[in-house]
């Protein structure tokens, strides 16, 4: 096992930073119900991290502990070295944590490029009265943060839908728009709840492009959670494998596939 | 052909964010302008200025604060006619003195604040009272916000009627504007001059309009429409919640307090709070925003020109030409007020504003289809 702290190399020649985030022994019921059961497992910098699991393992429960619209009941959640106190979920945001949603969750009454420029909020502090004269430190804001927006615009290629409303997009690009907000925040942690759900093999292998290029160019640690194994196995550094809210595998992809618990939990198991 | 932007490029995002990107509609805002300050107090008397353009520059003011709390922000408010007299007190108070009471006793009498002043701090007072009663759209959306502003409404009523500190202990319970001017004009009182309190009111108006427009395409205004649009998602990408509401519920509030503060001292000049403030009132700037266009600044101004003109007009046509009876007149407006409501909701949710943008869309290409 390498040392938390080191960075290392994998053998396909990409370097892996030191523990970024931890998630030590989370455990999240729901009245009766254990959603999550102790699990622990932790993200590296500047990797991809797949999070699999048959329906109903608790995955997105799991990426909702990290954003913060859970509280686990116990465990910690360990975050740039240190103990993160339970905090509201924008508060997660301002500290660096980006997120998708599997159900499209835009703001369909604005443009694009207002969307993405949502991303930007927590980059922008100036006060009410400020904005409210434009001129001066909001207006040289405002054209600051554009020209960042404006920049993940072109890296995801909808710079000519910039002022269309939301509504009027259709679904493969909506995807494209969430995922462009949340990188105009310029997270140091990506989260993907099911980014290629319900699109069609093109739009896999451009979203799967995306989610490549976003990491080797903005080394953006990315944590996702996929039903696709062939894109799951192609992307990811390295995979946790959940099985009703519990951790049944958790190693490179080449490991997870030939785990014994993995498989069974996926093709089903002879009980005798 | 009457209308096109060919040719109009913005060749940086200062350009491109302006308010009127394309130089069409920007000249046509100077025309307006001009219009609007310079050729206006010329011509203006007391028929236009009382009837017309008094109340659409005062009502447009509230439209837009309300627009900013419902278009905006996404939180329903029926309390608009509460928050109009909180404005108009507070000024009052201003004008006057503030007297401030402890145990029978006078402690101090602030000194009377010029009118322009009184009126910004109608404006504040509200905003104030308009982020207390904002507090609870933190837990309750929808319907039962609008039920909790109802209750703001009809308490600030009962508050003023009741509460005789608030009208100087007069006897007749209502609250008279003084005289009070502004570099030696009279802006108050029974012998103003109308161009006087016709420009006080479109300063107010031009400002207000600047100010809301201007916190609606930067960043506040991407907080408000991101909690009305998926307040989840809002919360997920940054925005606190609670804060995005309440400064909703504060701007919107003062730009309300600032034309209650209008309506009452440049406008009526005498008030009696159930009368002027009533739930009615609630009710016509909520149908103006409606009518003109949720989520829009022109929406608002055309809102309020409608409503405001709408009687004029019936009266003209159905009293002075057609001889009907007056009171008939003013049935027919209740009828169409409401039917064009429901008209709206139906065919036109974004208003007046949503014709306007679909009318310029048209007239880019006209004369050909495509």
């Amino acid at each position: 096992m390498k040392d938390q702290a080191d960075s290392y190399v994998t053998d396909d020649g990409r370097t892996i930073g030191p523990v970024v985030m931890e998630m030590k022994n989370i455990t999240l019921r729901f009245g009766g119900v254990e959603a999550i059961k102790d699990i622990s497992f932790d993200i590296r910098e500047g990797e991809i991290r797949a999070i699999i699991g048959p329906n109903g393992a608790g995955k997105s429960s799991m990426l909702n502990v990290i954003s913060g619209f859970y509280v686990p009941q116990e465990g910690e959640v360990w975050y740039k070295g240190a103990k993160r106190p339970p905090m509201k979920p924008f508060q997660v945001a301002q500290q660096g944590i980006a997120r998708t949603f599997q159900n499209i969750a835009l703001f369909e009454g604005m443009s694009v490029l207002d969307n993405v420029m949502t991303g930007r909020l927590t980059h922008m502090e100036s006060g009410l009265l400020g904005q409210s004269i434009w001129k001066g430190k909001a207006e040289a804001e405002e054209i600051a943060n554009r020209e960042v927006a404006e920049k993940i615009i072109d890296f995801l290629e909808i710079q000519a839908i910039r002022k269309t409303p939301v509504a009027r997009l259709p679904y493969g690009l909506k995807k494209r728009v969430e995922l462009a907000r949340a990188l105009a925040a310029e997270p140091t942690i990506l989260l993907l709840d099911e980014p290629m759900a319900g699109m069609n093999v093109e739009e896999k292998e451009d979203m799967s492009r995306f989610v490549l290029d976003v990491n080797d160019e903005f080394g953006t640690t990315i944590a996702l959670i996929e039903h696709d194994m062939g894109v799951v196995m192609d992307l990811s550094d390295r995979v946790v494998v959940m099985d009703y809210g519990r951790k049944i595998g958790d190693g490179t992809p080449d490991e997870v596939r030939n785990n014994q618990e993995v498989i069974d939990a996926y093709l089903g198991v002879a009980h005798d | 052909m009457f209308y096109r932007e060919a040719g109009d490029f913005s060749t940086t995002y200062a350009e491109d964010q302006q308010t009127f990107p394309i130089k069409f509609d920007r000249y046509r805002y100077y025309v307006v302008l001009f219009i609007a300050i310079v050729v206006v107090p010329f011509v203006i008397n007391d028929y236009w200025a009382n009837s017309l353009l008094l109340p659409f520059l005062i009502y447009a003011i509230a439209a837009i604060g309300l627009n900013i709390l419902v278009g905006y922000c996404g939180q329903v408010s029926l309390g608009t006619g509460g928050f109009m007299a909180v404005g108009a007190y507070a000024c009052y108070k201003f004008m006057t003195g503030v007297d401030i009471w402890w145990g029978g006793e006078l402690l101090f009498r602030l000194p009377e604040f010029n009118i322009f002043f009184s009126v910004i701090m109608g404006g504040v007072m509200t905003a104030l009272v308009g982020v207390l009663f904002g507090l609870p759209s933190l837990r309750i959306k929808g319907f039962y916000l609008a039920v909790a502003t109802l209750a703001a409404q009809f308490f600030l009523v009962w508050l003023f009627n009741r509460v005789s500190w608030f009208y100087n202990y007069s006897a007749s319970g209502q609250i008279n504007a003084p005289e009070r001017d502004l570099f030696g004009v009279l802006i108050t009182g029974p012998s103003t001059e109308p161009w006087a309190t016709y420009l006080f009111c479109l300063f107010f108006t031009i400002v207000c309009a600047v100010v809301a427009r201007n916190l609606t395409r930067g960043a506040s205004g991407r907080k408000w429409m991101a909690i009305r649009d998926m307040d989840i998602a809002a919360e997920i990408i940054g925005v606190n919640p609670l804060r995005a509401k309440l400064t909703a519920f504060a701007v919107s509030s003062f730009f309300v307090g600032i034309s209650g503060a209008l309506f009452f001292a440049v406008y009526l000049g005498a008030v009696e709070v159930g009368e002027a403030f009533g739930i009615t009132k609630s009710f016509l700037v909520l149908f103006m925003i409606i009518i003109g266009g949720l989520g829009s600044i022109f929406g608002s101004f055309a809102g309020a020109a409608f409503l405001v003109l709408l009687p004029v007009v019936l009266k003209v046509v159905g009293v002075d030409w057609l001889g009907w009876p007056t009171d008939i007149v003013a049935h027919l407006q209740l009828v169409i007020v409401g039917g064009l409501i429901v008209m709206f909701l139906i065919l036109e949710p974004h208003g007046l504003a949503q014709l306007w943008r679909v009318a310029k869309e048209k007239l880019r290409l006209w004369p050909f289809p495509h």
